[in-house]
């Protein structure tokens, strides 16, 4: 019998790489295992639109295509290990399952805070639906609520928070909310726009402890101050979910390092034929900005990665000679937004790389299109509304020569 | 053989992530709203679903 293409995670990245293994030829069987009950479903409405009314599977799910209904989705079910000399993973209920190659989509879990008196009901972090569920459910009128983090998903759970009208404290490490990527300027009037809608915050601070018996009522900060809390949302940053890798000599530093072809690298430095990677937990270098390996949880990234090992795999296992296509570069144009109140920020690029940032059209009061510079050259753009503006700057990047 | 585009314009948000997946379909206009042509030569198939791929509301479909 042929061993199937094995897919572990069944969210998007999974899906678009099944879905591109079709499109490139590729008849064989597949096999998607994802630890979450459902489908796959579009993510980043969970800390914005959807949280807004009622959260479903039905509204963020993705449509699923003839091509793929074969799929064998094996859902509900965690992959505990692989032993990539024998080509096989093995699940949590004991279960090997062999495969010809694997594709690892497992992403990301968000970080969570370690405090003394942790063990409480009331806090939450958003990733999967299931989060969004048990966040919605407590964001009713009038309950304080108090977020540890002021990136783009703290920013965006307090905007929704606040228009459900939540009473909502932002704390953060920082000096501005979402100050790297977007840079001072831009931070600050974000930060200006949610004061304005009545958001409070608690720059370079942190929580230290939470107060409760059962259940948070609470929240220590460094400075002894004592906030009110019936909702703690934690949104500082994320793991990469590779312990499952552990084992296979596999470079699994800050995700899963992979060549120019997604294909895992181990850590003496050679690619792994048949197991590759997708979306946010891949670690590549993009030639686009230079040569240095990162993650990127960017929007476009499970897409464009999908489709470059669709490509590369459906090539491989069809037995055709792969050295052209895996000599190609794979140089993604990172893609954002953010929607917080009537801010619609669009962003394209790396702008965490900028040394220099400058105002290119509008102003800040109103829509503007900001310039993200790493030596005089640019590494990304972002604007509030102008959408055709900051549009016409994707063309900036792309491959030298 | 043609096809037939679907936008959900209560879900669309105007981002024009479609417009680079299929600029013969998808534009952004004056005022940076989307707009686009229903009924496509079935050439262009390739290049929907790409749109509706990358759509961040996921709010195209493509008719059959």
């Amino acid at each position: 019998m042929t061993k199937p293409v094995v897919i572990v995670g069944a969210s998007m990245g999974g899906l678009r790489a099944a879905e591109a293994l079709r499109r490139f030829g590729y008849l064989g069987p597949i096999t998607a295992i994802g630890d979450e009950p459902y489908a796959p479903y579009n993510r980043p409405p969970l800390s914005k639109d959807v949280l807004k009314g009622e959260v479903s599977h039905e509204a963020v799910a993705f449509p699923q295509r003839p091509a793929t209904a074969d799929v064998n989705w094996v859902l509900g079910t965690r992959v505990a290990s692989a032993d990539v000399a024998n080509s096989t993973v093995t699940d949590d209920t004991g279960l090997v399952h062999p495969f010809s190659a694997l594709i690892v989509a497992t992403g990301l879990r968000p970080k969570r805070l370690q405090v003394p008196n942790g063990g409480l009901a009331g806090r939450h972090a958003v990733r999967t639906l299931d989060d969004a569920i048990a966040l919605r459910a407590e964001l009713v009128p009038g309950a304080n609520v108090v977020i540890l983090g002021a990136g783009f998903i703290g920013c965006e759970v307090a905007a929704t928070a606040t228009l459900l009208g939540c009473s909502v404290t932002v704390v953060a490490p920082g000096s501005h909310p979402i100050n790297r990527p977007l840079g001072r300027t831009l931070a600050a009037e974000i930060k200006r726009r949610h004061e304005a809608e009545g958001v409070k915050f608690r720059m370079k601070s942190t929580v230290v402890d939470l107060i409760g018996e059962d259940r948070v009522s609470g929240v220590i900060l460094d400075s002894g101050e004592v906030l009110p809390c019936d909702v703690f949302l934690e949104a500082i940053g994320s793991h990469a979910n590779t312990e499952w890798l552990e084992g296979n000599a596999l470079d699994l530093t800050d995700g899963v390092l992979t060549d120019g072809a997604l294909r895992a690298v181990t850590t003496g430095g050679g690619s792994v034929e048949n197991v590759f990677v997708v979306g946010d937990v891949a670690r590549f270098a993009n030639p686009i900005f230079d040569d240095v390996p990162r993650r990127v949880e960017h929007w476009n990234i499970p897409t464009d990665s999908a489709k470059r090992v669709g490509q590369v795999l459906a090539a491989q296992l069809a037995g055709e000679n792969t050295a052209t296509l895996l000599s190609e570069p794979f140089a993604p144009i990172p893609s954002f937004w953010s929607d917080q109140y009537d801010i619609h920020l669009l962003a394209f690029g790396l702008l965490g790389l900028a040394d220099e940032i400058k105002l290119l059209h509008g102003e800040i009061k109103g829509d503007c299109v900001f310039g993200y510079y790493r030596e005089s050259k640019m590494v990304g753009v972002a604007g509030i509304g102008m959408r055709s503006t900051v549009q016409g700057y994707r063309s900036e990047f792309k491959l030298e020569g | 053989m043609t096809i037939k585009i679907d936008v959900d314009m209560a879900k669309c948000q105007h981002y024009g992530q479609c417009v680079f997946e299929a600029p013969n379909i998808f534009r952004l206009n004056n005022d940076d709203k989307l707009e686009y042509t229903a009924v496509a030569d079935d050439s262009e198939r390739a290049n929907v679903e790409a749109a509706v791929d990358v759509c961040p509301m996921q709010a195209i479909r493509i008719v059959e």
